[in-house]
């Protein structure tokens, strides 16, 4: 049994309108349908990209939102459907850290006061007095001085106000700790040392982290399991270094090809899979898989019409797609129409022709798709068992750079190479045929 | 040698200095706000305005050099003939219509200008308070019913502000008869509105911060969240809304008394009285009118320059 445990979780924000009785006229799908489990000591790490709904989820479990359906269930209780007043007791156990660390400290009170308020309200510590020797203690954990103890939230860092922000927290001596957005308001410098102390405070006194950050490099050193949300939902989710190593799900290798590599080299052959158009409204997700409107590898009908379910996909590697064996085998063809690009290669959605710098007239012919594929050995990557353009936009070094669409390229391949062109148009035709 | 132990006893007092760090005491904003209004031209002057009121107020009786009531030289103003008695070394500000000293009617009239005033600030500022943190606390912690009752108080409170201000204590005035506590019941209740909205919607922007959801994860009760977290971080406005409604007050009780409404006995001075008195005879003695006026007008000024000033001190944008 897992200490934290989230079955179906959604949190549906309506939308009101009406001059004089709000009127439902929709609802934000701000977290749709979201099933995880959390093990004691462990560290699970929410990514996704902005409005994807991980803060709200974050929120949701402890019950800051109201959860519209589906149940939080920690360590044998069910969160979502406790009444008020046991919500709150339940609360002691269950902490979080803002991403805000000035905006979530009260301006007024000083940091006693803000420390022991939590502390007074669930009955730790029998007086005042002893509740300042019990925060004097937590304060030297999270390493501030006690003196700062009768000062205000404004005179302190950035980083010492998250210090307090997580002192905050563990005053309660919660099991688990939500943390929203921990570092991300932080300066670089201070973030690694933030980072290391939620690492230290987790060793030393046994806690369990729900992480949740857009920084996909923080997460991967403070996480043990990783789940990765698009859109209201989880599309994967992975041991730490297993999904670094391999993303399964469209969406996350997206998602790791923006992560730069720290070796010139590598990073300039590495390719990298850019998204076209904006995250879809939560208010109107798209129907069936929500990331087929952006996916590169996009199928006919089942992607948009069924929404695919977290599946394991071995090693506790779980992934909510309808073609992940397929894409791993290299089965399943990149539909270019939803729009994807290589750094090494190009292709573009209305197109997908290869343009060749002019200068290597030769190229184009020798890469000429379709028509022989004779010039495929030069492509022995996965890529190869795709449609032969897509493989040789994407893999073809030589032909770096310009992106192009019909029209400009028929115009230079008419200057360039009769032969070109001709590649090209048949380039046209093929994936359509 | 003596370099040495000096050194000793320099670290010797560093290490004392960074043991009894306990001492540090940090600075509240309150204090910070009162720190930097210390330093303000424009606070020090209103306070300065409004101490010398205040004490022209407490021992303006005593200071007055005749009577206030006293109609002693009645023989020597005829108002019928439009002949008055001006400055003269007797009376600095010459004499009103019934012969009486206006020096001493100014001096006195203070106490009565100063207590209409505050007392109907005070009517506003608590009723109105009252008012508004109901509503504000409703609006932010009482889920779907909270908000209902918050929207039933402010229509009620935008009624009220649709009406003007001066009908609506005149209407006020009318229907309670003519004293005293009806003037400062009828200006209050006209600000009653004004404070109420004003906490609510201070209220409403710090009930949505992130301190406050954060004192919710941490599980304190929802009416220690609204009197800890979301009051005294809402209150501000309405500190300077009050400082400056002071003077609106002052200024709208002697509109009340100009209109016949004001204080039933006519012997007892008050500044806004004496306005209305010295209006029948402008055209002769337009003096008669000034004082009191300029009495006013000084008075409104100090309370608004220190209202701006602490508007200012109090803005968190400020804070260094």
């Amino acid at each position: 049994m897992s200490l934290l445990e989230l079955d179906d979780v959604k949190v549906h924000f309506p939308v009101k309108k009406g001059l004089f009785f709000d009127r439902t006229v929709g609802h934000v799908y701000a977290v749709d349908g979201v099933s995880l489990s959390i093990e004691a000591g462990q560290t699970y790490g929410l990514v996704g990209e902005s409005g994807c709904g991980k803060t709200t989820l974050g929120r949701a479990v402890l019950r800051l939102n109201d959860i519209t359906d589906g149940g939080v269930v920690f360590d044998g209780t069910d969160l979502a459907k406790l009444p008020g007043e046991e919500m709150r007791a339940f609360r002691r156990r269950l902490q979080m850290v803002f991403q805000d660390p000035l905006g979530s400290l009260n301006p007024r009170q000083n940091i006693e006061s803000i420390l022991s308020e939590g502390m007074a309200a669930h009955g730790i510590g029998k007086d005042q007095t002893e509740r300042r020797e019990k925060i004097k203690d937590i304060l030297a954990k999270v390493g501030l001085p006690s003196n700062a103890l009768s000062r205000y939230p404004h005179e302190f860092s950035g980083g010492q106000r998250q210090r307090i922000g997580i002192a905050r927290a563990l005053v309660l001596e919660p099991d688990v700790i939500i943390c929203d957005e921990p570092v991300s308001a932080l300066d670089v410098s201070v973030q690694a040392q933030v980072i290391n102390l939620l690492e230290e405070l987790q060793e030393s006194l046994g806690l369990t982290y729900l992480v949740i950050a857009h920084d996909l490099a923080v997460v991967r050193h403070i996480s043990d399991v990783i789940g990765v949300m698009y859109l209201g939902g989880l599309v994967e989710e992975a041991p730490s270094d297993a999904l670094y190593a391999g993303p399964r799900h469209p969406y996350t290798k997206a998602l790791m090809s923006a992560v730069p590599v720290p070796d010139p080299e590598v990073e300039d052959r590495r390719e990298r899979i850019l998204l076209h158009g904006d995250l879809p409204s939560p208010a109107n997700p798209p129907a069936g898989c929500r990331f087929h409107t952006r996916c590169p590898w996009v199928q006919e009908t089942k992607c948009a019409t069924e929404r695919p379910p977290l599946l394991d996909t071995g090693d506790g590697h779980k992934v909510a797609c309808h073609f992940t064996a397929e894409i791993e085998a290299g089965t399943v063809k990149q539909t270019l129409a939803t729009g994807i690009e290589a750094v090494t290669g190009t292709e573009t959605v209305a197109a997908e022709a290869v343009e060749v710098s002019e200068g290597e007239t030769e190229a184009p012919a020798a890469d000429a798709p379709k028509k022989e594929p004779a010039t495929v050995p030069a492509q022995a990557d996965a890529n190869a068992k795709e449609k032969e353009t897509e493989a040789k936009a994407a893999e073809a070094e030589d032909t770096k750079k310009e992106t192009a669409d019909a029209t400009e390229t028929e115009a230079k391949a008419a200057d360039a190479a009769e032969e070109a062109s001709d590649a090209t148009k048949k380039a046209e035709g093929s994936p359509k045929a | 040698m003596t370099i040495l132990t000096n050194k000793a006893d320099k670290i010797d007092r560093l290490a004392e200095l960074t043991q009894s760090t306990e001492s540090v005491s940090g600075s509240s904003l309150w204090r910070e706000a009162f720190r930097r209004m210390r330093s303000s031209k424009m606070a020090i002057i209103g306070a300065a305005i409004i101490a010398a009121f205040i004490l022209v107020a407490i021992v303006g009786p005593m200071l007055a050099p005749h009577g206030a009531t006293a109609q002693n030289w009645r023989s020597e103003v005829f108002p019928n003939q439009g002949k008055f008695v001006g400055m003269r070394g007797e009376n600095w500000f010459g004499l009103d219509h019934l012969g009486r000293d206006m020096f001493s009617r100014w001096l006195v009239g203070a106490r009565q200008t100063l207590l209409v005033g505050v007392v109907s600030m005070l009517i506003g500022l608590i009723v109105g308070a009252l008012v508004g943190v109901l509503s504000g606390a409703a609006a932010t912690l009482g889920g779907k019913a909270g908000q209902r009752v918050d929207t039933v108080i402010m229509r009620f409170t935008d009624i009220m502000l649709s009406l003007p201000s001066l009908l609506l204590a005149v209407s006020i005035a009318a229907v309670l008869g003519q004293s005293l506590t009806t003037v400062m019941i009828a200006v209050g209740v006209v600000q009653i509105p004004i404070f109420a909205r004003l906490l609510r919607g201070s209220m409403l922007v710090q009930g949505g911060a992130d301190y406050v959801l954060a004192a919710k994860a941490v599980g304190i009760r929802r009416k220690r969240i609204v009197l800890t977290q979301i009051l005294p971080n809402s209150l501000s406005p309405v500190i300077v809304q009050a400082t400056l409604s002071l003077a609106t007050a002052i200024i709208e009780a002697a509109a009340l008394s100009y209109l016949g409404l004001g204080n039933p006995d006519p012997a007892v001075p008050e500044w806004g009285v004496m306005l209305s008195q010295a209006q029948r005879f402008f055209d002769n003695e337009p003096m008669m009118a000034a004082y009191p006026a300029v009495g006013i007008i000084i008075t409104a000024l100090g309370f608004t320059l220190l209202g701006e000033a602490m508007r200012e001190a109090l803005d968190p944008k400020l804070r260094g």
